[in-house]
């Protein structure tokens, strides 16, 4: 008895101990702020005392401000004194009036007591990791068991499998890698002869001598420029109620171009931000620039062009944070971020570096790069060429000055007197003026009294001013105006009925004299019997009393004229407004542009770092800290879009957001190391990172999953097996045009139009479906129609390309199943795979099966699936034979239409196999 | 096949782990009880976060409270009818037509196209008061002026915009730019579809496409799955919804069973649940393909729906979309969206005004939606439907005068229009909110579009601050960070 009270006793006193130790040990050790007290903090505290609301003037966001005083009279954090602390107090409060959170649940006591030892251990706020760069000295985790690892990767992601215990799957098949390979990497399946090479080559390195091949095809620019146009919002027209059509293709070649020549990834994020900066840009340079101008632009009649190039200059802000920081800013455009860091003004200070470019919304999309394409080029050096080399002596000096070709010839036709300008170019015009659908190549006037401004005229030596009109009325007028709209009116004309609205006739006016240079206003108005268009305007011509060209022959005249006729093809651009005119950038109150607060200067978040020495505070600064190797997020978040196009997840799924309130990595470590890697080891090569990625053994592993792996890892975030995710929009199209052999791969050029089903030929929304081969182009040039983007991609997940968008949830749904099994252009693929396999065999079905499925799928169909298959084809036979002997009943004449039997079966087969799912996925 | 669905719902329910349920249901509301109401059904939770999202799924009909509303209709008078033509009733605009605007009106205030002083424009209707309600309709709607007694009359809607796509955009998906999912998507992802062979969202368009065009429909940030589902009555009614010329729906069945068979082998082979997800959506695509046609067949109605609605079948036009509208609803489609577009009377040529074009306009919508009224009524069905009727702003009590001409014609004007709303939910025969004597400002009652939002949103049962969608890192939600429900007009 004694005995064992005593030993209760004693175990009393050792519980006590340990206890006592337990409890000293947890108080010495340290509270880290993003493990710990963020989490609490963002769940329980923010919403009342953040970057939105700072109930009684404190907010958690920043250290400082926590400590400050608060409304209260005293601050609510006392580094190193929790007991005196306000927010412990409040916290630890039993009446339900003070305690914190208010109408809350109490915290838990863990929480409790982790937040006062964090005060009493001094209160220190930590950086969400994100914002603190990636460590340059990351080891890698060690693999236990006998899974060869290829590379580092799969270091990070076999050992955290093993802590899953979960292993690896085996490799996949030659077959569905090289399947895999081609989708990933190209965007295309491999046809028949590449397979046949690749499934016959057992060298050790057959495998990476194809990705080395992959890496190198022109399609591989393709493929990836798809994934960049989300993030660019690249699209072929303006947006908005009108929606007409934008001349920017230029800009998604040059992407392709940029992938295929592996331009490195900083260089490839200056180009596009801040290429117009660089020292004597090249025209691709200034092309890349048009990153910025896939914006919106409003062509409404009555809206405020001011008001939507506020709108799109907010909007680059908020896009440049997406795409190159992970990192939302739509918040901060009227408060502080609620979360994270960053101050309302921060977003003001940001949008500085791009409120002082020219474009300002206007019709025109001024300012733009003329090129010319197709061989135009050629036409134009050669007829400058033939001009200068027959300049009389004394206007030797006339040689055509400018940077590129188009520039020179203007400056050569100016020179020489032949002086005629695009209407359209204005560079400014009143409310109501547009711009004649869909080429907007002429002007027309919405209302009367509406204008045009031309700057910088020189008038000395103008004796008259034609203009090109067309027009099925009378009654309208032009008033050449001087220097503003109701300067001196220096000439004019009527505008008489021409005979329609597109027969175009010249009308000139004489002009008083004027000397020197000069803005001119074209003022439109009308007489009584008008009501609102009064007439078309094509071009607008000055006629110097004595230009030089007249001193020339007419074979040099006509020289002249056929060096103005050459088309050129535009595509906006950023420039910045010279010093002097530079917009000023307020913080605007509560996000709303009509109310402007304090004034702000250029800047980047100071929580993100800051411009590099030596870099000036423009677009150019920024750009280049956004590509700097300092930057914390930058090579985190294109690693993590990458990994994603080929996983089918990023190792931070919510690829959008980096912050605080982001989806936490599947493997950080990981995202770190190959975040440095690009840097450092790959100079930020996408190739390199790519070619790194495919030769993993994570990449290379079957899809096949087995059911403690779905039961462990469901959704397959572990990677204990290969990616199996179905293709995106883009390589469904593509690969049903491919295995057809439909596809027709020439690059580059215009966007093009294929029949989609609910095209309509009237209207400004007219889609006029291209019916030669261009109509089986690959899917990346596929006219992007913003207020009605093409069904069949966005039905597999594509966007509109209204905004930014980072990542494309996918979906499956019944019209998916619908336009697989219906779309016209689809079931044309159907005739063309069947007319292939029906030409295997004339009369063994079963042959003619197995190659049309290993065509499509590159592996051999097991005896089920062809059984399967067999047995729709004979139904089907069945049926067209019926229908057929039916139809000859009702003919008298008999033509053996036997092959058109069986190729309809095998259509329907055909069908068949470009719905299965494996085809629309990547195995 | 019945063998593997079950195994399929067996797994999805064994992956369903409380945690993993809890972070996707619960991240938009940050109260726990509350999880099983937004709308997180086992289907889509599992599959939705796992591997892609799917729609028409089973989807249990769940809301944050007792709605009384189970379907919507929204007819959208895209272009913006005139309110003082139509039922906000000035006999003091009418004294002062033809006198220039007050320059106190004019102050500070922006329009789409009026410049210089306007001059005021009486109404060019005649009113009288209807119903027992007394409600005041214009003799441009004949047939809905017997129907006052069924709706509530809004008098003092406002706009924050006043052109037409940021208009429509801020109507339809609570904000001026593109980008966010539109009401019809918010309502199918918090309610889902009650018919599985339907989609649950669809859209209907006579005249021509409204102006913002399809992103009015569009799903935004939410999945795909949520856009509305266009609907023509011409041509195939849902796209890609009809066979290849050469096969029939014999064919076109055994082809899709020959599909699946093979989709199972694989499944077999890699276990990858979606396989089952792509199963089941080849069998309901099979069944839509008969359901839409049929729903969309509006032959099979008796004569005298015909004569009823004016419907002319074959042809596009709204009086067959107010027809089709009903029978999607009785179908149990959530939200069916209208867009008629020939409203944009400006007054800028001779068939512009808001004297001949409206009255025209008027014309080809007033026999239609008042059928629309009386046909859910004897059905049974408007207690549980709500009708919503209105354009994206309204028009000014100032003539535009357009190039100095002298057309009957007003300008954009978002400060106060007038919508009505009837049905499910909604009080009848009667008028909130008023105008000032010229109908330029809402004096009382006045309901910004955020407001009318979370009022559509109540009446279903959702509470319009608690269906959020998490975005970029924060949640979403169709009303911004605004809206109030009108309690005043709800039954």
């Amino acid at each position: 008895m004694k005995l064992r009270s005593l030993f209760i006793g004693l175990a009393i006193a050792l519980l006590a101990v340990s206890v006592y130790l337990v409890l000293e040990k947890n108080a010495s050790q340290k509270v880290s702020y993003n493990q710990h007290i963020r989490p609490i903090i963002n769940t329980k505290c923010i919403t009342c005392h953040g970057g939105v609301k700072k109930s009684a003037e404190l907010s958690f966001l920043f250290r400082e401000e926590a400590l400050d005083t608060a409304e209260s009279g005293v601050p609510a954090i006392i580094p190193g004194d929790a007991k005196n602390s306000e927010m412990y107090k409040r916290i630890i409060n039993h009446d339900p009036e003070f305690r914190m959170p208010l109408e809350a649940a109490p915290l838990s006591e863990k929480e409790i007591d982790l937040i006062g030892r964090w005060i009493d251990q001094g209160a220190e706020w930590e950086d969400h990791w994100a914002y603190v760069p990636p460590s340059r000295d990351i080891t890698l985790p060690e693999i236990t068991g006998d899974h060869k690892a290829n590379n580092g990767i799969d270091h990070f992601i076999f050992s955290k499998l093993a802590d899953n215990g979960l292993a690896p799957a085996p490799r996949a098949e030659k077959e569905v890698l090289l399947r895999r390979l081609y989708l990933d990497l190209t965007g295309l399946p491999p046809t028949p002869d590449q397979a046949r090479a690749f499934l016959a080559d057992d060298s050790a390195d057959a495998y990476e001598k194809l990705v080395d091949q992959l890496l190198a095809s022109p399609y591989f620019g393709e493929r990836w420029a798809a994934m960049w146009l989300d993030l660019a919002r690249y699209a072929d027209t303006k947006g908005y109620e009108k929606d007409l059509d934008r001349n920017i293709w230029k800009y998604r070649d040059w992407v392709i171009q940029a992938f295929n020549q592996d331009k490195p990834f900083d260089e490839f994020t200056i180009e596009q931000l801040a290429g117009d900066l660089l020292p004597d840009p090249t025209k691709d340079q200034l092309i890349a620039t048009a990153f910025h101008r896939n914006t919106m632009a409003n062509d409404e009649g009555g809206t405020d062009n001011e008001e939507f190039r506020v709108a799109a200059v907010v909007e680059r802000v908020g896009t440049t944070f997406e795409v190159w920081q992970g990192t939302t800013m739509a918040c901060v455009q009227c408060h502080s971020h609620p979360y994270d860091p960053i101050r309302h003004e921060e977003f003001y200070k940001f949008m500085a570096f791009f409120n002082s470019t020219e474009d300002r919304d206007i019709y025109n999309e001024q300012p733009k790069l003329f090129t010319y394409e197709d061989g135009t080029d050629e036409k134009v050096q050669a007829t400058l060429d033939w001009i200068t080399s027959h300049l009389n002596e004394k206007d030797a000096d006339i040689k055509p000055k400018g940077k590129f070709l188009h520039e020179q010839k203007e400056d050569l036709l100016y020179r020489l007197g032949y002086r005629k300008v695009e209407a359209e170019e204005y560079q400014a015009s009143s409310k109501l003026i547009e711009l004649l659908a869909p080429n907007q190549d002429a002007v027309w006037q919405v209302q009367d009294s509406s204008w045009i401004r031309f700057e910088g005229v020189d008038l000395t030596e103008v004796e008259a001013i034609s203009f090109r009109c067309a027009t099925a009325i009378s009654g309208g007028f032009i008033d050449v105006r001087l220097d503003s709209l109701n300067g001196r009116k220096i000439g004019g004309t009527e505008i008489t009925n021409t005979g329609d609205w597109d027969q175009w006739k010249v009308f000139k006016t004489s002009l008083q004299p004027v000397t020197g240079t000069h803005t001119v206003y074209y003022q439109f108005r009308k007489n009584k019997d008008l009501t609102q268009h009064l007439f078309h305007l094509d071009w607008i011509y000055y006629h110097e009393k004595h230009p030089l060209k007249e001193k020339y022959n007419a074979r040099f005249n006509q020289k002249l004229e056929e060096l103005a006729a050459v088309q050129s093809v535009f595509t906006p651009i950023m420039q910045d407004l010279p010093d002097s005119k530079r917009r000023v950038t307020h913080v605007f109150e509560r996000g709303n542009w009509m109310t402007p607060g304090q004034e702000v200067t250029a800047d980047v978040p100071a929580t993100l770092g800051e411009i590099p020495d030596g870099s000036p505070v423009n677009r150019m600064g920024m750009a280049r800290w956004l590509a700097s190797k300092a930057n914390p997020l930058t090579a985190r978040v294109a690693v993590n879009r990458f990994w994603e196009q080929l996983f089918g997840y990023g190792i931070i799924e919510t690829m959008e957001e980096f912050g605080s309130q982001g989806e936490p990595p599947s493997h950080a470590q990981l995202l770190d190391w190959l975040a440095v890697q690009f840097m450092e080891q790959y100079h930020w090569s996408i190739k390199a990172l790519l070619k790194q990625i495919v030769m993993s053994a994570t990449y290379q592993q079957s899809s096949a999953a087995t059911l403690e792996k779905i039961e462990k890892d469901p959704r397959n975030r572990l990677l204990s097996r290969g990616p199996r995710v179905r293709l995106t929009a883009e390589q469904v199209r593509d690969q049903i045009l491919a295995v057809s052999g439909l596809i027709n791969l020439e690059m580059y050029g215009p966007s093009v139009k294929p029949p989609r089903p609910d095209a309509s030929s009237n209207g400004w929304g007219s889609w006029n479906a291209a019916t030669g081969k261009d109509q089986y182009r690959r899917s990346l040039y596929v006219f992007t129609k913003r207020t009605s983007p093409f069904p069949m991609l966005t039905t597999f997940d594509g966007t509109s390309r209204n905004v930014c968008t980072s990542r494309r949830i996918r979906t499956n749904t019944p019209l998916q199943a619908l336009t697989m099994l219906n779309d016209s252009t689809f079931f044309t693929a159907a005739k063309a795979l069947a007319i292939q396999m029906a030409a295997v065999h004339p009369t063994d079905v079963a042959t003619c099966l197995r190659e049309g499925y290993e065509r499509v799928l590159f592996r051999t169909p097991d005896v089920e699936k062809l059984k399967a298959l067999q047995l729709l084809y004979e139904e089907a036979l069945g049926h067209y034979s019926k229908e057929y002997h039916k139809e000859k009943l009702a003919h008298t004449v008999a033509v053996t239409q036997d092959d058109t039997i069986r190729i309809k079966a095998f259509t329907l087969v055909a069908n068949a196999l470009l719905n299965i799912d494996d085809f629309v996925t990547k195995n | 096949m019945k063998n593997i669905m079950d195994e399929a719902q067996y797994r999805i329910a064994a992956y369903n782990t409380r945690r993993h349920f809890l972070k996707k249901c619960m991240s938009g509301l940050g109260a726990t009880a509350l999880g099983a109401l937004t709308g997180c059904d086992l289907w889509l939770d599992t599959t939705g976060k796992s591997v892609s999202v799917t729609a028409n799924a089973a989807r249990t009909m769940t809301s944050h409270f007792p709605g009384k509303a189970k379907n919507v209709i929204f007819l959208h008078m895209a272009g913006a009818p005139s309110q003082l033509e139509l039922f906000d009733y000035k006999p003091a605009l009418n004294k002062l037509d033809g006198q220039d605007c007050p320059a106190s009106l004019l102050e500070g205030k922006k329009f789409a196209f009026i410049q210089g002083v306007p001059q005021m424009l009486g109404t060019q209707a005649t009113f009288k008061q209807h119903g027992q309600s007394g409600a005041y309709v214009s003799d441009y709607l004949p047939h809905f002026s017997k129907m006052v007694d069924e709706v509530t009359f809004l008098k003092a809607v406002h706009t924050d915009e006043f052109n037409h796509a940021p208009a429509q955009l801020l109507m339809h998906s609570g904000s001026p730019r593109l980008g966010r999912p539109s009401m019809g998507s918010w309502i199918s992802y918090g309610l889902g579809s009650e018919n599985q062979n339907l989609p649950g969202f669809v859209v209907l368009v006579s005249g021509s496409e409204p102006s913002a065009g399809k992103s009015v429909w569009g799903s935004g940030f939410l999945p795909t799955v949520y856009q509305g589902v266009q609907c023509r009555s011409q041509g195939d009614p849902v796209l890609y919804l009809s066979n290849p010329e050469d096969v029939d729906p014999v064919l076109r069945k055994r082809s899709i069973e020959i599909i699946n068979t093979i989709n199972e082998q694989e499944y077999k082979e890699t276990l990858d649940p979606e396989i089952l997800t792509r199963i089941s959506q080849y069998e309901l695509a099979f069944r839509m393909q008969t359901s839409v046609p049929e729903v969309m067949n509006i032959n099979d109605e008796p004569e005298w729906i015909h004569q009823m609605y004016g419907t002319n079948p074959g042809k596009n036009s709204f009086a067959n979309n107010c027809l089709l509208a009903r029978r999607l609803v009785e179908h149990g489609v959530r939200f069916v969206q209208l867009f008629d577009r020939r409203w944009d009377t400006h007054g800028a040529g001779p068939n512009n005004g808001v004297d001949g074009a409206l009255k025209d306009a008027c014309q080809e919508v007033d026999k239609s939606m008042s059928a629309l009224l009386l046909d859910l009524k004897q059905r049974g069905l408007l207690d549980e439907t709500l009708v919503v009727w209105g354009g994206e702003f309204g028009r000014t009590p100032m003539m535009e005068a357009r190039s100095g001409a002298d057309f009957k014609g007003r300008d954009h004007h978002g400060d106060a229009f007038t919508m009505w709303m009837a049905g499910g939910g909604i009080k009848k025969g009667f008028t909130y909110g008023e105008t000032d004597e010229i109908g330029f400002s809402g004096i009382s009652g006045r309901v910004h579009v955020h407001d009318l939002q979370a009022t559509i949103l109540h009446t279903l049962g959702l509470n319009h601050e608690r269906l959020t969608y998490e975005f970029q890192g924060r949640n979403f939600r169709l009303t911004d960070v605004a809206g109030k429900v009108v309690k005043d007009i709800l039954a």
